[in-house]
C-alpha cells in the first residue's frame, strides 16, 4: 500500500519538477557577466563535490529502511551490534575528505572572486588589457531608489545605469538610508550598502543587453520596487548615452541631492548632466545637509583624542577641517600644546587629510565586533 | 543506602532501595542551587561581555565631543573602586561569622556592607549626574552610550544587590542563619564578588585607560 | 496603488500621561484582514472561554496546570503554548504564499506591502520563538528528567515562570495584531531600519519587549536543565550512560546560557537606541550597526543548533527504538553533539559574507561552516548504520525520521553550498536562502516534533495517536513540503529575492502557484493532526489506542520504566543504572515494578507566582510599548515586590507519605511484559 502510494508520489513528483524546469531559466547558472558565470559554476562544482556523499546517503537510507523492515525476516537482526571502528572511521572521513576539497576550493575561489579586487580576466581565457581603466560607478542607495554617479563622465543618474561591454566596471557603493544590497544578478554577486561606509564591487558584464538590477535586502515599504535596469553596449552606444544623459539631465547639486533623498517608490529614471564637485565625498560622509559634521572631520577629531567639552555644543568648529588640506588649524584647536609635532601627530593617526571615510568595511580590516 | 554496584544475583539491582532517614541523594536541590547561581553569572558575565566588546569597538567614538580624558575625574573613581573592593572584604568577614554562627558580627558586616556598596552607589550617581550636567549625555556620541550602558548596568547590578542584601537581611531577622538562609547569604556573596571582578574591569579598561590615552 | 506613502498609519509624537501613544487610531479596524482574523479569533476565544466555565473548567486549569511546577506538566504546557503559536505562524506563511502566488501573475493582491512585511516578520519571530523554541523546550522539560530517573528538574518553580515568561513575550505578539502593529523589519531586525527614525511605530517595540521578556525566560530555563543534568542524575548514570537526548538537551541548554544573553544585550542596546536617545547603532555619531549584525548573529548562529540539536536527540531515540536495537556509535554521537555545540560560536559571519568582510575572513568563516557538516554528517551515518541488521517498525515516528534523513540532507547540502562565499554573493537573501532554511527547519525541527509527539504522547498521557490521521498528517506535510519548496529553490537560482510582496512580471507565476499549493496541503497535514488528537482522544479507551504497559514502542530508557502517564513523582523508587539503554536491559533481566518498601518522597509544593510575575512583567511590558509609563512602572515595580515576596516562602516543599505513594502504584499495577 505504502510502496504503491510512494511510487506514484515520485512520478508525479518527476512530472512537476520536470514541467518546471522546462520553464524556467536559471539565471544564476546562465548569467552574462563573467564574475557571477564564475560564482554560477562555483555553485555547479559544490554540489557534484557534495552529492558524491549525499547521494549514497539517500540511497543507503532508503535501501536499508527497505532491507531491514521488520516484515522481512531474511535480513540479519543483530540487536546488540552498536559498533564498528572501520565503520566510524569512514564514517567521519568521508564528510572530511569531501569537506577538505570543498575547503580548498572555497579558499581559492573566495580570493580569486574577491569584489574588492580588480577582474583579472574579462572571460575564460581572455586577460584584462592593463591599459584600460575600470569604469567607475558611485552607487547611492536612497529610499527607494538608486542613484549612480559617473566621476569620470561627471554625470548621474537615478535607477539607470550604463556600461561598457567587456570593460571591467567598478563599483564604489554606500547608503543614504538604511542597509541595502545592490545586486545585478546577470552581472556578479551582491554587496551590501551602508550609510557611512563605502563597499566595493568589481565586474565585468561580457554581452550587451539590458538587465534587471535591484535591492536585495529588505530595506522598507518601498523594498518591492527599489529596482533599476543595467545597460550593457559598446562603447560608441556608451557614449551616446552619456551624451543623452548630459544633454537631457539638470544639475545634481547638494540641493537636488537632499530633494532626491526624500523617500519615494517607483522613482522613474533621471538623467542629472553635471554633478557638483566633492558631493560622493559628502554623501558617504552623511553631511549633503551642511547640518551635520561630515563623518571624516569627525573621525579626524577622534583620532586626535577628541573635540572636548567644546564639541557638545559647538560641533560647527571642526567642520571642513579634514577636507580643507590643512591639518595645522586642527592641531591647533584640539591640541595647541602638540603644535611643534605636528607632523609625528599625523602620522601616528594616519597620513594627512583629508582621511579616508569610515572604512571599516574594506577588506584589510578584520571582521568581528572587535574588528568592526 | 545500598550499593552502586550489580549485585552476584542473575538481575542487577534496579533501583534505589530507600530508608525514611536520607540526606544525600534526596536534597539534589542543595547542590544544585550553587551550580545553578554559577552558571547564572556566567551569563551574565556575558552580557557584561557584550557590552566591554561595544565599548572596545566604539569607545574612540567621541563624535567630534569629549573623550574620557575630558570627562572622567579618577580620584573620585578611585574612591568608589575602593568602596566596592572594601565591601567585598566587609561581605567575606560576614561569611567567616557566619559560618562561627555569630549572628550579631554577621549582621554588623553585613550592615557595613551595605553601607559600602551605598557609598559606591552615590559616588556613581553623582558621577552621572555631573556628566549630565556638562551636557555628556548617552545620546552626546556613541563612546558615551557605551560608556553610560556599560557602568550604568553594573551600577544597577549593584541596586539590586543592595535591595537583595537587605531583604536577606530580613529573612535572617526572621528565621535565623538556617542552611537556606546560608545558602542566599552565599549566592549573594558571589553576586557581591562577581561585580567587584567586573568593576576592576572597568575601572582599568574604561577609566584608567581612558585616562592615560 | 500602494505606492504613496499616505496610507502609514500616523505615528504619535505626544505621548498622552494616562494613556501614552495609545488612541483609538491604534486599533486598526480599516484593515479587513485583520478585522477577520479579530471576529474569528473573538469566536474562538468566547467558545473556549464559555466552555471552561460551563464545565468548571477554570480552578481545576488554575491549581493543576498554570501554577504547576511538576515538569510533565509544563512541558506539555510548552508544547500547547507551541502548537497555538504554530498555528498563528502558519496563517501567516498562508498569507505570504497566496499574497505571492497572486501577486506573481499581475494581481495586486490583498495585502499591502506594510501589511506584509508586518506578516513576514511575525512568521519569522513566531515561528523561531514562540513555536520552535516551546517545542523543543517542552521536550526537554517532558523527557529529560524521565530519561535521567529524576523527580523534577533542579529548580522547579523557576521553571514555571520561565514558562509564563515565554507566554508572556507570546501574549504580547498577539496583542500587536489587534492593538497597534507588530514590527516590519523582519525577524533580526536590522539597524538602521529598526532605529527610531526609520521605524517609529510601535511595532518595532512590540518586538523587542516580546522577545526580552521571552528571552529572559529561556535563559532561566537553560540554566535550570543544565543544573538538572549535571546534579540530578540518578545513580549509576555516568555521563557517557546518559540517553542521548540527554545529552543533546545539555549542549543546547549550555548553548542557550551561553547565547541567550549575547541576545538580551543585544536588544538591550537596540532599545536603549529607541527609549533614552543612545547612538550605538547611529553613523552620525560614531555608532555603528554593522556591530548589530555582528552580536545578532553570535546569538542568532547558535540558536539554530538549539532548536536542531534537541531534535537530533529526539531521531536518536526514535531510530534505536524502533529499528529495536542499540544506537550505532553511542560515543562518536555524543562527540559530534559537543563538536556542533562548539562549532557553532565560530561561523555566525557566514550569515554577512556580502556585508564586505576580506577574502581570508569569508573563506575563514565559510570553512568552519563546512566543518560542521562532517559531525552533522557523523550523525547521519550513525542513524542509517542503526537501521542496518534491525529489525525497522515503520510507526510514524520511524516515518518521520526516515522523511527527516532524506529531507534534511538536501537541506544540508544547499547550507554547505549558502557557505561557500563566492556561492552565497548570489544565493544571499535570495528565495534559495528561504528554502534552504525551510529545508532544514521544516525537515529537521517540524519532522523531529511530529516524531516525538507521536513517540512520547502515550508515555504522557497513556494512549497513543491514532496512526489513520497520522499518516494523513505525515502525508500532507511531505507532499507539501516538496511542492512549497523545492519551486523556492528553483526561483532563487532564477535571481528572486525574498520579501517581496509585488512582482513585475507574470514568468514566475507557475513556481509561486505550486509554492502555494503545497502551502495547501501543509495546511492539510496540520489539519490532519489536529484531527488526530481529537479522534485519538475520543477513543483513548478503545483497544488499539489504550497503552496500559507505560511502554507501548518497546523502548530502552527510563522514561518508559514508569507507568504512563507518569505519576506526579515520576519514579516511586529512585532507579539505579548500569548502563546505556537501561531499560532494555532492565526487561532482558524480567524487571517488574516493585509493590512494596515505599518510602516518603520528597516534592515542592505549588505556586502561583510565576503566573503572577509574568502577568506583572506582560503588563509592564504593554506599558513600555506605548509609554504608559505609570503603567510599566507599576508592572515592573509589582513584579520586583512579588517576587521578593516569594522569596519569604519557606515552605515549599513536602514529603509524599508512603502509604500515598503505595495506593497509586497499587493503582497502576505492576508493569506488564512488552509483546516481543
Amino acid at each position: 500500500m505504502s510502496t504503491r502510494r510512494s511510487r506514484i508520489l515520485s512520478v508525479s513528483a518527476l512530472v512537476i519538477s520536470a514541467s518546471l524546469l522546462s520553464g524556467c531559466d536559471l539565471l544564476l547558472l546562465n548569467p552574462s557577466g563573467d564574475v557571477a558565470a564564475q560564482q554560477g559554476e562555483l555553485i555547479i562544482y559544490s554540489t557534484i563535490l557534495m552529492l558524491i556523499v549525499i547521494l549514497p546517503v539517500l540511497a543507503l537510507t532508503v535501501f536499508f529502511a527497505w532491507k531491514y523492515r521488520e516484515s522481512n525476516r531474511e535480513a540479519r537482526y543483530e540487536p546488540d551490534w552498536d559498533h564498528s571502528i572501520s565503520l566510524e572511521i569512514v564514517v567521519w572521513s568521508l564528510p572530511l575528505a569531501i569537506i577538505i576539497c570543498l575547503g580548498g576550493l572555497t579558499w581559492v575561489a573566495t580570493h580569486r572572486l574577491n569584489p574588492y579586487d580588480e577582474v583579472r580576466r574579462i572571460a575564460p581565457g581572455v586577460p584584462v588589457d592593463e591599459t584600460v581603466k575600470p569604469l567607475t560607478i558611485q552607487v547611492v542607495a536612497l529610499d527607494w531608489k538608486w542613484l549612480f554617479i559617473y566621476p569620470e563622465q561627471n554625470i548621474a543618474m537615478v535607477n539607470e545605469v550604463a556600461a561598457i561591454t567587456d570593460r571591467p566596471v567598478e563599483f564604489k557603493l554606500t547608503s543614504s538610508t538604511v542597509m541595502n544590497s545592490f545586486y545585478i544578478p546577470s552581472l556578479a554577486g551582491m554587496i551590501y550598502t551602508m550609510p557611512g561606509m563605502e563597499t566595493e564591487m568589481n565586474a565585468v558584464m561580457n554581452e550587451d543587453g539590458v538587465y534587471e538590477g535591484f535591492a536585495s535586502n529588505y530595506s522598507g515599504l518601498g523594498y518591492n520596487w527599489m529596482r533599476f535596469t543595467f545597460h550593457s553596449t559598446d562603447e560608441a552606444g556608451f557614449d551616446e548615452w552619456v551624451e543623452k544623459v548630459r544633454s537631457e539631465g539638470a544639475t545634481l547639486d547638494r540641493d537636488a541631492f537632499v530633494a532626491l533623498d526624500q523617500p519615494s517608490m517607483k522613482h522613474p529614471v533621471t538623467p542629472y548632466g553635471t554633478v557638483e564637485d566633492g558631493l560622493w565625498t559628502r554623501i558617504l560622509n552623511q553631511c549633503v545637509d551642511d547640518q551635520s559634521l561630515c563623518l571624516n572631520d569627525m573621525m579626524m577629531v577622534d583620532a586626535l583624542g577628541g573635540g572636548g567639552l567644546e564639541g557638545i555644543y559647538n560641533r560647527e568648529i571642526y567642520r571642513g577641517l579634514c577636507t580643507a588640506e590643512n591639518p595645522h588649524a586642527l592641531i591647533e584647536i584640539l591640541r595647541p600644546q602638540d603644535a611643534h609635532r605636528e607632523a609625528a601627530l599625523l602620522s601616528a593617526i594616519g597620513g594627512t587629510p583629508p582621511m579616508p571615510p569610515v572604512s571599516t568595511a574594506k577588506p584589510q580590516t578584520s571582521t568581528g565586533p572587535e574588528g568592526q | 543506602m545500598s550499593t552502586a554496584t550489580p549485585s552476584a544475583t542473575d538481575m542487577p539491582e534496579y533501583h534505589v532501595i530507600e530508608t525514611p532517614h536520607h540526606d544525600g541523594e534526596e536534597h539534589p536541590h542543595e547542590t544544585g542551587t550553587m551550580l545553578g547561581f554559577w552558571i547564572y553569572l556566567m551569563s551574565d558575565c556575558l552580557i557584561f561581555g557584550v557590552l566591554f566588546a561595544v565599548y572596545a569597538v566604539v569607545g574612540q567614538n567621541y563624535a567630534a565631543g569629549p573623550s574620557p580624558a575630558d570627562l572622567f575625574e579618577i580620584d573620585m573613581i578611585l574612591l568608589s573602586t575602593f568602596m566596592l573592593l572594601f565591601s567585598s572584604i566587609t561581605y567575606g568577614f560576614a561569611v567567616i561569622n557566619m559560618q562561627q554562627r555569630n549572628t550579631a558580627m554577621f549582621y554588623l558586616w553585613m550592615v557595613v556592607t551595605l553601607g559600602f556598596g551605598l557609598a559606591f552607589l552615590g559616588l556613581e550617581v553623582k558621577e552621572f549626574t555631573h556628566l549630565w550636567h556638562i551636557g555628556a549625555t548617552p545620546s552626546t556620541s556613541a563612546f558615551l552610550s557605551a560608556f553610560f550602558t556599560l557602568v550604568g548596568t553594573h551600577g544597577l547590578h549593584v541596586t539590586f544587590g543592595s535591595i537583595w542584601l537587605v531583604v536577606l537581611l530580613i529573612q535572617v531577622g526572621l528565621h535565623g542563619l538556617t542552611a537556606e538562609n546560608q545558602r542566599r547569604v552565599m549566592c549573594l556573596s558571589l553576586f557581591w564578588h562577581f561585580l567587584d571582578l567586573i568593576w576592576i574591569g572597568v575601572f582599568s579598561f574604561v577609566y584608567l585607560a581612558g585616562v592615560l590615552q | 496603488m500602494a505606492t504613496d506613502l499616505t496610507h502609514l498609519p500616523a505615528v504619535h509624537t505626544d505621548v498622552h500621561p494616562i494613556f501614552g501613544k495609545l488612541t483609538w487610531q491604534s486599533i486598526p479596524i480599516h484593515e479587513p484582514v485583520l478585522v477577520g482574523t479579530f471576529i474569528g479569533v473573538a469566536i474562538i476565544a468566547s467558545v473556549v472561554l464559555y466552555l471552561l466555565t460551563k464545565y468548571k473548567w477554570w480552578g481545576y486549569l488554575w491549581s493543576e496546570w498554570f501554577t504547576s511546577i511538576d515538569h510533565k506538566k509544563i512541558g506539555i504546557m510548552y508544547m500547547v503554548l507551541g502548537f497555538i503559536m504554530f498555528v498563528r505562524g502558519f496563517a501567516d506563511a498562508l498569507l505570504m504564499r497566496s499574497q505571492q502566488a497572486l501577486a506573481s501573475m499581475g494581481y495586486e493582491g490583498y495585502l499591502i506591502p506594510h501589511h506584509y512585511d508586518q506578516i513576514f516578520s511575525a512568521h519569522g519571530v513566531i515561528m523561531i520563538f514562540f513555536a520552535a523554541m516551546p517545542f523543543v523546550t517542552g521536550f526537554m522539560n517532558y523527557v529529560m528528567p524521565l530519561q535521567i530517573g529524576a523527580r523534577d528538574v533542579a529548580f522547579p518553580f523557576l521553571n514555571n515562570l520561565s514558562f509564563w515568561l515565554t507566554v508572556s513575550g507570546a501574549v504580547l505578539v498577539m496583542i500587536s495584531l489587534f492593538v497597534g502593529e507588530f514590527s516590519t523589519n523582519g525577524w533580526l531586525a536590522y539597524p538602521p531600519l529598526s532605529g527610531l527614525e526609520y521605524s517609529p511605530s510601535v511595532g518595532m517595540d512590540y518586538y523587542l519587549w516580546a522577545l526580552n521578556i521571552a528571552g529572559i525566560g529561556t535563559t532561566l530555563s537553560g540554566i535550570n536543565l543544565v543544573v538538572t543534568i549535571v546534579k540530578m542524575r540518578c545513580p549509576g548514570m555516568t555521563w557517557m550512560r546518559m540517553p542521548i537526548f540527554t545529552w543533546t538537551t545539555l549542549c543546547t541548554n549550555i548553548l542557550i546560557v551561553a547565547s541567550f544573553p549575547v541576545l538580551a544585550a543585544t536588544l538591550a542596546l537596540i532599545t536603549a537606541d529607541r527609549y533614552i536617545g543612545t547612538q550605538f547603532f547611529n553613523t552620525e555619531l560614531g555608532g555603528n550597526p554593522m556591530m548589530y549584525v555582528n552580536l545578532i548573529w553570535i546569538w542568532g548562529h547558535p540558536e539554530v543548533y538549539i532548536l536542531i540539536l534537541p531534535i537530533f536527540g529526539i531521531f536518536s531515540e526514535v531510530v534505536s527504538t524502533y529499528s529495536g536495537k542499540r544506537l550505532f556509535g553511542y560515543t562518536s554521537m555524543v562527540y559530534a553533539t559537543c563538536v556542533i555545540m562548539v562549532l557553532s560560536y565560530l561561523v555566525w559571519l557566514h550569515h554577512f559574507f556580502t556585508m564586505g568582510a576580506g577574502a581570508s575572513v569569508n573563506s575563514f568563516f565559510g570553512i568552519t561552516t563546512m566543518i560542521i557538516s562532517i559531525p552533522t554528517g557523523a550523525k547521519l551515518f550513525n542513524w542509517l548504520f542503526t537501521m542496518y541488521k534491525g529489525r525497522i517498525r515503520f510507526e510514524l515516528p520511524m516515518m518521520w525520521t526516515i522523511a527527516f534523513m532524506l529531507t534534511f540532507t538536501i537541506g544540508g547540502m544547499t547550507g554547505v553550498l549558502l557557505a561557500v562565499p563566492p556561492a552565497d554573493y548570489v544565493l544571499h537573501n535570495s528565495l534559495f536562502l528561504v528554502a534552504h532554511f525551510h529545508n532544514v527547519i521544516i525537515g529537521g525541527v517540524v519532522f523531529g516534533v511530529f516524531a516525538g509527539v507521536t513517540h512520547w504522547f502515550p508515555k504522557a498521557f497513556g494512549f497513543k495517536l491514532d496512526p489513520y490521521w497520522g499518516h494523513l498528517s505525515f502525508w500532507g506535510w511531505i507532499i507539501g513540503f516538496y511542492l512549497a519548496f523545492m519551486p523556492l529553490y528553483l526561483l532563487g537560482l532564477m535571481g528572486v529575492t525574498r520579501r517581496l510582496s509585488q512582482f513585475e512580471d507574470t514568468i514566475y507565476a507557475a513556481y509561486f502557484i505550486t509554492a502555494a499549493i503545497g502551502a495547501l496541503f501543509i495546511a492539510g497535514g496540520i489539519a490532519s493532526f489536529f484531527i488526530q488528537l481529537y479522534v485519538s482522544i475520543r477513543d483513548r479507551d478503545s483497544e488499539r489506542l489504550r497503552d496500559d504497559t507505560g511502554d507501548p514502542w518497546d523502548g530502552r530508557t527510563l522514561e518508559w520504566s514508569t507507568s504512563s502517564p507518569p505519576p506526579y513523582y515520576n519514579f516511586a523508587f529512585t532507579p539505579r543504572v548500569h548502563g546505556i539503554d537501561t531499560y532494555a536491559e532492565m526487561k532482558r533481566h524480567g524487571y517488574q515494578r516493585p509493590t512494596d518498601g515505599f518510602a516518603p518522597i520528597h516534592m515542592p509544593r505549588y505556586t502561583a507566582s510565576g503566573v503572577v510575575i509574568a502577568g506583572l512583567l506582560t503588563v509592564m511590558g504593554f506599558g513600555l510599548i506605548w509609554h504608559i509609563w505609570w503603567m510599566a512602572a507599576f508592572g515592573f515595580v509589582t513584579a520586583i515586590l512579588w517576587a521578593i515576596g516569594h522569596t519569604f516562602n519557606y515552605n515549599r516543599d513536602y514529603y509524599v507519605p508512603a502509604e500515598e505513594v503505595r495506593a497509586i502504584e497499587t493503582a497502576r499495577g505492576p508493569r506488564m511484559e512488552p509483546a516481543e
